[in-house]
């Protein structure tokens, strides 16, 4: 039976969802114009004022915010409340290059950890649960997030962060862990390790994983379910929005609820800017309309997906995200062509090849090389070279035919590709442009 | 009774031959015979040791890719024309060879070993010893 952690909420009708969002929207609205210099600039320059939004449907009317607009008014150009209310921080990464300081009120973390909490209840877990939070903790907002979610729950929570992937399995192990959360690649590597410590499925109390942070394909849920033995959920977020939680997966492993009640989710065609129907692909843009500290309105994440309101087996209603194909800052562009790691992993894990993999792109003689290092694995090996080189030449015909161009691809010693225990680094571009 | 060969997995590129050697000196095995096929971007190198089980752990445990595969072992006079012979009993049997590689008989210095990989093992076993020819076994590369 599918469980909810704030049912009404999570399955209300279309109609009153609408209905929060545009009662949400224009006190937000009213809220940056009166204390954010920079939304009010920008909504003057449009010729808004908080008068011209009065529900959902004027939207569409509001400027855009980009990456630049967060770089512009770094650290606190974006603060909407007095910092004495402010109680925490936290920053990106900073892997696309500037980062970003978002702040939280008490009201911001207690609606972000009731986003995680919906999450871990969809992913199956109660109080019953040994919930380890394997995301890294600090300013990174995945170890936090899922934390506040799990405390939330009533999960016997275990924030033991990133790293030392011994102590990580015996823990796992010792203390009965049933739900994991952490980064796809170090759920990938986590199962690698308990493969070779001779650990099957059986042996591990693991039910589930909620692994976001980063682009991950269809393959490599697949993979990991089968070696952890347990069901492998997406979860969506951007430190910008708060962090992890922003959408989640459901029984039904098919797209992200997004939590609509504070994210108003818009696609649009990032070169136009127009908002396209739903089911179409484009841009993921984001309004939050329920946080105090650093509000968001209308935010380009650069994500590309694809949004759908068909009915959900689950019974929630809110609508649902496909696992976007990574972010538009990922995607690199290798002789005019788009190429997403995430379509190159594909092909690796179809072909038999694990998910430990590099992609280096370098420029030679003006033109553009991709190269897609592998490593070795026990399954794709035999004493025969025609017959390991045959695999290597499909490969690079799967990559050509889901790409569009050539790709060298390497053969590599097992264990030579570093391991992640957060973000992987899977690009390596050497281009000097 | 055929003998089981080690292939292990290497890059092609300065110091991944030296790697599994290290390993292997480290862990006091003594190699009987070895060979490597490569192309531009990778090898694998064949190794003929007493106690495989053994050699196939330790590469394992230093993050080696390795597979066992049955070969032929045979004994051939260290002579000319020696090798000639065997193959001629090969081709009437009609077992065809996919690689092979020799190494010096070691104690008994007038033979010589020569190592065959074929496809199917078992059939060209009882062919050839059908014809006469004495196979090795496991135990016998262990008195070399």
């Amino acid at each position: 039976m599918e469980r909810y952690y704030q049912q009404e909420i999570e399955c209300a009708s279309y109609e009153k969802i609408r209905e929060i969002q545009s009662e949400k929207l224009v006190k937000q609205v009213k809220h940056v114009w009166d204390n954010v210099p920079h939304y009010h600039k920008k909504m003057e320059e449009k010729g808004l004022t908080p008068d011209d939004i009065k529900s959902v449907d004027d939207l569409h009317k509001l400027p855009f915010l980009s990456k630049a607009d967060l770089r512009e008014t770094y650290p606190d150009g974006l603060l909407a409340v007095p910092r004495k209310d402010v109680v925490r921080i936290h920053s990106t990464s900073g892997t696309t290059g500037k980062r970003v300081i978002a702040y939280y009120t008490q009201h911001d973390i207690d609606l972000w950890d009731d986003c995680c909490a919906r999450a871990i209840t969809a992913a199956g877990g109660t109080k019953d649960d040994v919930c380890q939070i394997s995301y890294g903790f600090g300013l990174f907002t995945g170890g936090a997030g899922l934390n506040g979610g799990s405390h939330k729950v009533g999960c016997m929570t275990v924030p033991i962060s990133s790293g030392n992937t011994d102590r990580q399995i015996m823990f796992i192990k010792d203390l009965g862990a049933t739900i994991l959360c952490c980064t796809p690649s170090y759920a990938a590597y986590l199962g690698e390790r308990m493969q070779e410590l001779g650990y099957g499925p059986d042996d591990i109390p693991l039910k589930a994983g909620i692994f976001g942070a980063e682009a991950w394909s269809e393959e490599m849920r697949h993979s990991i379910e089968k070696t952890m033995g347990i069901k492998a959920f997406d979860i969506y977020g951007l430190t910008e929005l708060s962090g992890p939680g922003v959408a989640f997966e459901c029984s039904a492993q098919n797209g992200m609820h997004v939590n609509e009640d504070h994210f108003i989710v818009e696609i649009i065609d990032p070169e136009t800017e127009e908002v396209l129907p739903e089911g179409s692909q484009g841009e993921l843009v984001f309004t939050a309309v329920d946080k105090e500290a650093f509000p968001m309105i209308r935010y380009r994440t650069r994500d590309i997906c694809r949004l759908t309101r068909q009915k959900c087996s689950c019974g929630r209603t809110f609508v649902r995200m496909d696992k976007p194909m990574g972010r538009s800052d990922d995607m690199l562009i290798i002789r005019g062509v788009n190429v997403f790691p995430s379509e190159i992993e594909t092909v690796l894990l179809n072909n038999g090849y694990a998910a430990n993999y590099q992609i280096v792109v370098d420029r030679v003689n003006n033109t553009d090389t991709l190269d897609v290092q592998v490593e070795m694995t026990p399954e794709m090996f035999t004493d025969n070279l025609g017959e390991v080189e045959e695999r290597q030449k499909k490969l690079m015909e799967g990559l050509k035919s889901m790409l569009g161009i050539k790709a060298k691809v390497s053969l590599l010693a097992p264990k030579s590709i570093t391991r992640s225990e957060g973000k992987a680094v899977r690009v390596i571009d050497k281009r000097k442009i | 009774m055929s003998v089981q060969q080690i292939s292990v997995f290497l890059e092609n590129k300065p110091g991944t031959l030296k790697k599994m050697t290290g390993v292997l000196a480290a862990n006091g095995i003594d190699m009987r015979a070895t060979s490597v096929a490569e192309t531009k971007d990778f090898g694998i190198a064949r190794l003929i040791v007493e106690d495989v089980l053994n050699a196939v752990n330790v590469l394992k445990e230093n993050d080696f890719v390795a597979s066992l595969t049955p070969v032929l072992a045979i004994e051939i006079p260290d002579e000319a024309g020696g090798l000639d012979k065997l193959l001629e009993i090969f081709a009437d049997a009609e077992v065809n060879i996919e690689y092979m590689y020799a190494f010096p008989g070691g104690k008994r210095t007038n033979k010589a070993c020569m190592i065959f990989r074929v496809a199917d093992t078992k059939s060209a076993e009882a062919r050839l010893t059908g014809k006469g020819v004495k196979i090795l076994t496991q135990e016998n590369i262990e008195e070399i």
